[in-house]
């Protein structure tokens, strides 16, 4: 049963093409991970798979839809949340209000909020700050759990981990991996640290250059596998 | 000294119009950084919409209280018009944006003139807005004109919704979050378009507002627009780029600078004099006097 299905997708930006016909697939209630070097277009690829980039070539489906023509907005109302690299947020808004702003509007808004806000217990004595404020692991959390506020079927996470202090890194992983346990949600994970993918995924796909050069599924030998082709 | 309180407080005046005409300005200009030539000319729709409103209604206080609305929703329609046909396809190109606007709003100044001629015209003040409320002060007595407190009144007001609208409603926040991260508002789910429209439809009624109260301090005519806009432009740029806070302070004291300055020379120095005082605060102070202090980059 497949939730997300990228089939040959071309895309890149003004005056490169970045993705050359990548197909990869996120089982429902599973994980995925995509793993590669700086530049393979990883990130290309989740922006493509949220809307923020239309592919020249190539179609996203979602629950068997085609959406890739579909607004990022309309691909969120249809289960997808997406949380882009760099800890980003509504630096302006506190920390409260970027759930909030989420939440307006939705029936099952405020519980949601809470079921995220259980998950980063963290951020309920933060609700008051600018979130611009806040430390970088800080904003990954809020970051989590704006994207759960909309109760996805299918969560893109690019990268959580990059870029936040280590001491704050096991947390994440760790409510990473929780929430990759946790039934009735995929996820499509991108990632630079292998054994932290490999862990969390069941399926893996290796981007090289904008092509999937290496699939397969983790568990005992796959680290070993990734690791030989990234080492190319 | 009665003197140079009358004249504080027609600076006063002064800023609470120029606070009117850059409210509106503060979410099409500051929020959207859509420089948007036309929005004078919003200015001039509400101040004919009151004119028309008080050729068919006998009396002048009523029409003045319906204009109010009235104007809102005719300049609002016309924004929205404006974003949703030209604006919306020109984002990212501020110099198209720039040249577009401004045909449009020659097309709109040339329309006024078709409909209602050239020349000037005017509406009568209801009798509520024609007094003076004079206050004793030492021996002295300081002399208001009605009409100028009834637009101080209206300013605050609008200020006062304006913020409670953006602080503590979901379209303020909705608003706020587009006008920080616009794509990160996108994927978070927030149809971004219609956040535009709604905030073209609030900044333009906000000038038609605006333009309801010019008629009480001024003719009305198809160029009125132009007359107002540069000066709201400079209140938007000194008190620093979408800060409603700078909005209010930098309209209050370009007033009364213009208007202290008036007085003790004449109209075109106090101009150049402000204009000049503007440019060296600026120099000093690029970003205004209200800036945004945060950690992340975006």
């Amino acid at each position: 049963m497949t939730l997300l299905e990228i089939d040959t997708v071309h895309a890149g930006y003004a005056r490169s093409t970045v993705l050359h016909g990548v197909s990869l697939t996120v089982p429902r209630d599973g994980v995925a991970a995509v793993l590669g070097h700086n530049g393979a277009g990883k990130s290309t690829l989740l922006r493509a798979a949220a809307g923020l980039l239309i592919p020249s070539r190539g179609a996203v489906r979602l629950d068997g839809e085609d959406v890739t023509r579909l607004r990022p907005h309309q691909r969120v109302a249809r289960g997808l949340a997406y949380v882009p690299q760099g800890q980003q947020c509504f630096p302006q808004l506190t920390a409260a209000e970027n759930l909030r702003l989420v939440a307006d509007g939705r029936p099952a808004g405020r519980a949601a909020t809470d079921e995220a806000l259980d998950l980063f217990p963290a951020l309920r004595t933060l609700g008051h700050r600018p979130a611009g404020l806040l430390s970088g692991g800080q904003r990954q959390q809020l970051a989590l759990a704006r994207a759960l506020v909309t109760r996805p079927r299918l969560l893109l996470l690019d990268e959580p981990t990059e870029g936040i202090q280590p001491s704050v890194v096991a947390e994440i992983e760790a409510a990473v991996l929780a929430l990759t346990r946790r039934g009735g949600l995929s996820v499509l994970l991108v990632e630079q640290h292998v054994g932290f993918a490999l862990r969390a995924a069941a399926h893996y796909h290796v981007l090289t250059a904008g092509r999937v050069t290496s699939s397969g599924t983790g568990g005992a030998g796959a680290e070993e596998v990734v690791r030989g082709v990234l080492r190319v | 000294m009665t003197v140079i309180l009358g004249q504080t407080f027609t600076g006063i005046s002064i800023g609470a119009v120029l606070l009117l005409i850059a409210l509106g300005l503060s979410l099409t200009f500051g929020q959207m950084n859509v420089i948007n030539m036309a929005h004078g000319e919003f200015i001039m729709a509400g101040a004919y919409t009151t004119y028309v409103l008080q050729q068919h209604l006998a009396g002048a206080g009523l029409s003045l209280l319906l204009a109010l609305p009235v104007a809102f929703l005719v300049a609002g329609v016309l924004g929205v018009a404006l974003e949703h046909l030209l604006i919306r396809r020109l984002y990212l190109r501020p110099l198209d944006t720039l040249l577009v606007t401004w045909g449009v709003s020659l097309m709109l100044q040339q329309l006024a003139r078709d409909l209602f001629g050239a020349p000037n015209v005017q509406t009568r003040a209801p009798d509520w807005l024609t007094g003076h409320l004079t206050l004793p002060l030492g021996g002295a007595e300081l002399s208001l004109p009605t009409s100028r407190l009834f637009i101080l009144a209206l300013a605050l007001a609008a200020v006062g919704t304006l913020a409670l609208v953006l602080r503590r409603t979901a379209l303020g926040r909705r608003v706020r979050a587009v006008v920080q991260h616009r794509e990160l508002a996108e994927v978070s789910g927030i149809p971004t378009g219609r956040v535009d429209r709604t905030t073209f439809f609030l900044g333009s009624g906000l000038a038609g507002i605006a333009g309801v109260a010019l008629t009480l301090v001024g003719p009305i005519g198809p160029a009125m627009g132009t007359n107002v806009i540069i000066d709201a432009f400079l209140v938007i740029v000194a008190g620093g780029i979408g800060r409603l806070r700078g909005c209010v302070v930098a309209a209050f004291v370009l007033g009364v600078l213009q208007s202290v300055l008036e007085w003790s020379t004449t109209v075109s120095v106090a101009k150049v004099a402000v204009l000049v005082a503007l440019v060296a605060f600026l120099q000093w102070r690029p970003q205004g006097l209200y800036t945004l202090r945060t950690r992340s980059l975006v």
